[in-house]
């Protein structure tokens, strides 16, 4: 498949969603709802549950069933301000009780109604990110589908990031990017703008944005998801034994790291 | 006279010449047509004399209004853009708006005082590919956020962004969480930090740095907002009243904190830096 083609892959009606995942991976799993603030986004699932012997807050954006009535009640997976304020009182709940959190990332991005204008939608971002780099608990954030922009790293400012093998992970969706810079988004103009903004899981691995690639194997999914839940625990073993500070430090070095530049080095006049 | 005031005394005579080119210009306001004399706009804080509409500022004309004279001293010069992803025409885009602004990228960052008091600063220029953020941008507000941290030094913040840097791809998207880890390492230091909504400001700067001040200000009827106007009219479907996504409308619905006119910024800032410091 090329970069288009994975694009639309992911947005298939048929493709697992989030709930497909919690429903396989954690035992006992309970979804809480609701920010405490405003209402509860059905875009963002979240709760508790086990991971193996780990207890662990899930946090997940969800597109819905097949069906449109589902579908529409989240919103086809674009979370409002509502959600993100949901996902961060989880977040801030599991460092309490020192859980780890599994985020799992699937949206065309943060919803660009006049309601989610009028709430906040750059600020509930912006402080969900911005706490998420300061989370006393381990982070792992896994994009199953559409990884859309600052909508998914809201829940992708991680410890660790993984993504599927057909997933994609955008600074703008190839729509956007199409129609901003070739005026129209022709399907041409998309396949173009999806191939130049390099949105694969292989590019995301070769850029470093993310630290593994996932196999997909939906014709056995009960499968696929005993490996990913044994790729977390792996993951959840290697995180819980840092410091509070380490694992900080970890997680801000991580992200510290990306830049592509050009540095003039004028010995005499160069400040630090 | 020493070397440095040499050099001091030169810069401010290059000033003037620069003055003295612009004041023969005429900038039309793009709002109600008045032709005002360059010198005179400058005067008067780059604000229609006529109608009161805010032109767009450079970054470096910001910083000689509103820092104390001679007082800023710049940092990370030198750090340019690469088409790491080879993004079509990007080359072009960084080229020209070098030398339509005199910049090296769309932020300028360093050290200077406002009222005497000490502060890092760092402003961005929407003439430069609209200020987008890319790898540069992302690079230089963190290493301020860093600075600030060893030098105790309290950040003031003027943002104007279209958002992330597209020809940069997903490595743009990194620098919110890059500059958010700095901010937020910066905040847990007990340091102040300011941030100035100017127009616009929008899309992944609006959803890291620019919110995340501990006093968010802006300028009257700066854009400010998440999703640009037409994709929110196309998801809507319905009118968007006229000052939607204006500072006015953020003020209004609880999401920035004052309002201040461009003349008064100087002395607000001033006044926040004041109380802000602790009593030794």
């Amino acid at each position: 498949m090329n970069p288009y083609e994975k694009l639309k892959a992911t947005r298939k009606s048929d493709r697992p969603t989030s709930n497909a995942y919690i429903q396989e991976i954690f035992d006992s799993p309970l979804e809480l709802h609701g920010d405490r603030r405003f209402s509860d986004d059905l875009a963002i699932v979240a709760g508790v549950g086990f991971l193996g012997k780990y207890p662990v807050t899930f946090i997940a954006t969800e597109k819905g069933k097949p069906d449109l009535q589902d579908r529409m009640a989240r919103n086809f997976g674009c979370p409002k301000p509502d959600g993100y304020r949901k996902a961060l009182r989880l977040m801030k709940q599991a460092e309490k009780f020192h859980r780890p959190v599994i985020c799992f990332v699937d949206t065309q991005g943060a919803f660009a109604g006049a309601d989610a204008e009028e709430r906040g939608q750059g600020q509930a971002i912006a402080e969900s990110i911005m706490e998420m780099m300061g989370l006393k608990t381990p982070v792992i954030s896994i994009v199953i589908g559409e990884g859309g922009s600052g909508g998914a790293l809201a829940l992708a400012s991680a410890n660790k990031v993984f993504i599927l093998e057909n997933a994609v992970y955008s600074v703008i969706s190839p729509e956007g990017c199409a129609s901003i810079l070739w005026k129209e988004a022709s399907p041409e103009n998309v396949a173009k703008a999806a191939e130049c903004l390099h949105i694969t899981a292989q590019d995301m691995k070769n850029l470093g944005v993310a630290e593994a690639v996932i196999q997909e194997d939906f014709e056995n999914f009960s499968d696929m998801c005993e490996m990913l839940k044994n790729k977390l625990i792996e993951a959840v073993e290697e995180l819980i034994d840092f410091s509070e500070e380490d694992l900080l430090e970890q997680r801000y070095r991580r992200f510290r790291k990306f830049g592509v530049f050009e540095e003039e080095k004028k010995g005499f006049f160069r400040k630090k | 006279m020493g070397v440095l005031d040499k050099f001091k005394s030169k810069m401010d005579s290059l000033k003037n010449t620069y003055q003295k080119i612009d004041a023969s210009v005429k900038i039309t306001c793009k709002k109600c047509g008045y032709e005002a004399k360059a010198y005179d706009l400058i005067e008067n804080f780059y604000i229609c004399p006529e109608c009161g509409n805010y032109y767009r500022m450079g970054a470096r004309d910001r910083i000689n209004l509103l820092t104390d004279k001679n007082s800023f001293k710049e940092l990370y010069k030198g750090l340019t853009s690469k088409n790491f992803l080879e993004f079509p025409s990007y080359q072009d885009k960084l080229k020209k708006a070098t030398s339509d602004t005199g910049e090296e990228d769309a932020v300028v960052c360093g050290t200077a005082s406002i009222g005497e008091n000490p502060c890092a600063i760092f402003v961005m220029d929407s003439k430069f590919m609209m200020a987008s953020m890319g790898s540069v941008v992302g690079e230089k507000i963190t290493r301020l956020f860093e600075y600030a941290i060893e030098y105790k030094l309290p950040v003031i913040g003027f943002t104007a962004s279209g958002g992330a840097r597209m020809q940069e791809g997903v490595i743009s998207l990194m620098q919110m969480a890059k500059v958010s880890g700095a901010v937020k390492n910066h905040s847990n230091a007990g340091l102040l930090y300011i941030t100035v909504l100017t127009d616009p400001t929008t899309g992944g700067v609006t959803a890291s740095f620019a919110m995340q001040g501990d006093i968010i200000l802006a300028e009257p009827k700066a854009l400010v907002g998440f999703a640009g106007r037409r994709v929110v009219e196309q998801a809507t479907k319905s009118q968007l009243p006229d000052n939607f996504q204006k500072a006015e409308f953020m003020l209004e619905h609880g999401f920035i904190d004052a309002i201040i006119p461009r003349p008064e910024l100087s002395n607000v800032l001033s006044e926040l830096l004041i109380l802000h410091k602790r009593s030794v």
